[in-house]
């Protein structure tokens, strides 16, 4: 009772009024709290149960969706942009009611074709795949799988989503007006980005992107503090951190890497806006633009690119880490073993995530650094490989010999394993100074990355929604559709990616809107028309995702309590859990989250709540002494 | 507060079955601060990346312009060289044209590191549920924090309306002061770098004394008193510290080094 009591909520801050017709609550001793909540939940307006919800379990669903609907833009926009360089020479008349202006007599404007391509990095990496991947499973998982009532701070919880979504509207705004959205890759990187008058894209659509960005990482920062806070103090009795089930591990690493990062983003970004709107010359010198010279002098380009990637980078992880995490959990449920080498994946996620803050400067080996400081970076860029190893090698070991049940939940995250080996090893070319010289700003990079960190991460956001929708929405998902969905996805991103690298190793650019200039490329145009194909038909295939997620929602067959016979605390709590959880106190935790197929055991699962007292007959020595 | 529902929760354990208790296995609060206090450090760690990325820049740029090494008194203000802090912050209200050089950001830092004390004061004082006493060094901490940012006010002032000399510019005419596309004391980005941080961080000390305000109101209402805590004062004086040591980075690189 005092656990739920101590929820903050949103009731102004009057602390002995929670709400019209309640009843003054006692102070309790967890009294740091602003306000003390004595809402009847089950009596709430819809708008404060649906739209304004500090539930986790709430505000994890309205990540999820906002994400999807971002997703499917952002895929929109790749669409586009793969029809123009499939079909150079085609028309895109058909286009122009949707498109208007952009389309000049049958074809794509250049100019936003920049915007495409800016806009589909942006909305992928941080409106989908960072808000939409951690914003979910962190939300939804972290007091579900540590036996919290809900997060720390609920209203600030809140507070998170709403930002996103303010940072949102203004992202999605700048679609429409008359310059269009930014244009400068979603690295903006300065003086294209700095200067309003370089290209139409530069202007308002930039200043718009830099507001909403600003929103964007004060909505992570209010995520992030809620997450950590609440994997420290919120754990239930025995809970350990060696208790932890790796999802939670890596949503913990992955929002202190946020917490560390984003606002060196913000400073870029702040510092960017003063470049641009009120003439400062951080980063701008030197420069001719139509002729004349600006008076701007000092400055250096190179110190955004520093600073952006001092964030770019550990985003990267902060991608990938939740997808490794709930990969981690949903291999190990469902080859009914325990995952291999629990500790060492732990460690290793901590090894990625100091690595990732002293890696930045691998994305700028031809910046013009110095080519020693390239030679530090490229050193502890390839250590990385050695976690990421681990990792790889843990995965595959925890499948070794297996009982393996090939659910879409688990296809998906054997998927992601293989499009980690296959973009890691690409990787380990690019992250070398040399080679990169010659593969940078290349198709290979795109393809590289696509695969390691953009595919991948889908990958473990599809296992994570196949996987935990029971928990979500009381009903499963179609299998079937899901299979469906995997084969047309995974094969869909390896058709598409893999002859991106051929392309990226013939020399083709990145961002370059049309390649019939130059006779050396004709011969790849096949290649390209070919990606674009793999590309849209991968992209209609996620209508099927869409499709079974919503008709899940209404009509997906019945979940049961556990329907995978999983381990962890989630599946203890009721099928549709209310506000706060468990219905009853919150179970305590004796043991490891991996107890699957132990020996002696009758069952081919132990949850963590179950004592050793219990289970005497698959007590190892040193747990049986634990139950006497 | 409890839902209905049909599912019973696992049995609770026999009492030979208690979970562990260590201090990291759950249940208790490992560093024994409430989520709110940890909130607060890790959102100092967090605004202490911003504050770093600033000073980097800082560090870079004034890297990358020359150094003059002569006798401060020889410094002449050029964009060749950084200009030389001695002279560019030695002016002290009231004293027109005598040679002050850090007189009065010594006094600046002084009366910040001075509101440090006084806050620390009145975290104490809320442990001893002492009202009075918070409402007073509260009141302190404001004052001393208003009269950092009025300091900061004038130190700007100056700074923009710039010295007697001012600086010839090719037409013959003579530019006084800094704006963020020139100014008289040097290279562009010294102004525009000087506005910047100290900006930054005075709007962080502005946010701390409405925070220390709303906090004077909230004791004054024996809102924390009813709480049975102070520990809300004791939040907001992390963030307070937090500026003062900012500020003695910001110092130490526009003023000393």
């Amino acid at each position: 009772m005092s656990d739920m009591a101590a929820k903050p909520n949103l009731s102004p801050g009057v602390q002995t009024q929670g709400g019209v017709g309640s009843a003054p609550v006692p102070a309790t001793e967890h009294g740091d709290h602003l306000h003390h909540d004595d809402h009847e939940h089950h009596d709430q307006h819809w708008l404060w149960k649906y739209v304004f919800s500090q539930d986790h379990k709430q505000i994890a669903k309205q990540f999820l969706i906002t994400g999807m609907l971002w997703a499917i833009l952002g895929g929109t926009l790749s669409s586009l942009f793969r029809l123009q360089l499939g079909w150079p020479e085609g028309s895109m008349e058909w286009l122009k009611p949707f498109l208007g202006k952009w389309i000049e007599a049958g074809k794509l404007n250049p100019e936003f074709y920049l915007a495409l391509v800016t806009m589909h990095g942006t909305i992928m990496v941080f409106f989908v795949l960072t808000a939409g991947l951690s914003g979910t499973f962190s939300n939804f998982l972290i007091p579900l799988q540590v036996g919290a009532r809900d997060m720390a701070s609920g209203f600030m919880n809140m507070l998170s989503y709403w930002f996103f979504f303010l940072s949102s509207v203004v992202m999605f705004s700048s679609l429409f007006i008359e310059t269009g959205p930014a244009s400068a890759g979603w690295t903006i990187y300065p003086p294209l980005s700095a200067l309003p008058q370089a290209i139409p894209g530069s202007g308002s659509g930039m200043t718009l992107w830099l507001v909403s960005m600003a929103l964007f990482i004060v909505s992570q920062l209010l995520g992030g503090v809620n997450y950590v806070t609440t994997v420290i103090n919120m754990r239930t009795r025995g809970m350990s951190m060696s208790k932890l089930p790796l999802t939670i591990w890596a949503f913990f690493l992955t929002a202190i890497l946020g917490i560390l990062s984003f606002p060196v983003l913000f400073s870029a970004a702040l510092l960017l806006i003063f470049d641009r709107s009120f003439g400062t010359s951080f980063f701008l010198s030197d420069i001719y633009i139509a002729g004349q010279a600006l008076s701007n002098q000092g400055g250096s380009p190179v110190l955004f690119q520093h600073l952006f990637w001092f964030l770019g980078h550990p985003e990267v992880y902060i991608v990938i880490m939740p997808a490794m995490g709930m990969v981690s959990e949903i291999l190990s449920t469902n080859a009914r073993k325990p995952i291999f080498g629990y500790r060492a994946m732990i460690g290793s996620l901590i090894g990625i995530s100091l690595l990732s803050f002293v890696v930045w400067a691998h994305h700028m080996f031809v910046t013009g650094m110095n080519p020693f400081l390239g030679s530090v970076f490229m050193f502890l860029t390839l250590i990385i490989a050695v976690p990421s190893g681990v990792k790889v090698f843990n995965w595959l070991a925890t499948l070794w010999r297996g009982n393996i049940r090939f659910t879409a939940a688990m296809l998906f995250s054997i998927g992601f394993v293989s499009l980690f080996i296959s973009g890691g090893l690409t990787g380990i070319i690019l992250g070398n100074a040399t080679l990169d010289i010659q593969m940078h700003n290349t198709y290979f990079v795109v393809a590289h990355f696509h695969l390691v960190m953009g595919s991948s991460a889908f990958f473990g956001l599809f296992a994570g929604v196949y996987h935990w929708f029971p928990k979500m929405f009381g009903r499963m998902m179609d299998e079937k559709l899901g299979y469906i969905h995997f084969w047309l996805t995974f094969a869909g991103v390896y058709l598409v990616f893999m002859p991106m690298h051929y392309v990226g190793i013939a020399g083709f650019p990145r961002r370059y809107y049309a390649w019939t200039g130059f006779d050396a490329f004709s011969q790849f145009a096949d290649m390209n028309k070919f990606i674009s194909i793999a590309a849209i038909i991968a992209f209609l295939g996620q209508f099927i995702f869409i499709f079974n997620f919503f008709y899940s929602i209404y009509r997906g067959r019945r979940a049961t309590q556990n329907p995978w016979n999983s381990t962890t605390l989630e599946w203890t709590t009721p099928i549709n859990p209310g506000h706060g959880n468990w219905p009853g106190e919150i179970p305590a935790v004796y043991r490891w989250p991996y107890d699957y197929s132990k020996p002696g055991s009758d069952v081919d699962f132990i949850p963590q709540d179950v004592p050793y007292s219990k289970t005497q007959s698959s007590n190892l020595p040193y747990e049986q002494e634990l139950a006497e | 507060m409890a839902q209905p529902t049909t599912l019973q929760p696992p049995a609770a354990s026999a009492t030979q079955d208690a979970p562990r208790t260590g201090n990291w296995d759950g249940g208790n609060e490992p560093f024994k601060a409430s989520y709110g206090k940890l909130m607060m450090w890790f959102f100092l760690l967090s605004d202490a990346f911003t504050f770093a990325a600033f000073l980097t820049t800082y560090g870079l740029i004034r890297h990358k312009h020359e150094v003059f090494t002569g006798a401060a008194e020889k410094f002449v203000f050029n964009t060749r060289w950084w200009p030389v802090p001695d002279r560019v912050f030695n002016a002290f209200p009231g004293l027109h044209g005598v040679d002050v050089p850090l007189g009065f950001v010594a006094l600046m830092t002084m009366i910040l590191i001075l509101s440090s004390v006084t806050m620390v004061l009145a975290v104490e004082a809320g442990h001893r549920m002492d009202k009075n006493d918070v409402q007073k060094w509260l009141l302190w901490t404001i004052l001393f924090g208003s009269t950092f940012l009025l300091s900061q006010a004038w130190e700007w002032s100056h700074f923009i309306h710039g010295s007697d000399n001012g600086m010839v510019m090719a037409d013959g005419s003579v530019f006084h002061g800094a704006n963020l596309q020139m100014n008289e004391y040097g290279p562009v980005l010294f102004a525009d770098l000087f506005f910047f941080i100290t900006g930054f961080h005075g709007t962080h000390v502005l946010s701390g004394v409405c925070l220390l305000v709303w906090c004077f109101i909230a004791t004054t209402n024996g809102t924390f008193h009813k709480r049975g805590h102070y520990e809300m004062i004791e939040k907001i004086g992390l963030y307070w510290h937090f500026v003062d040591l900012v500020w003695v980075f910001v110092f130490t690189f526009f003023y000393l080094v």
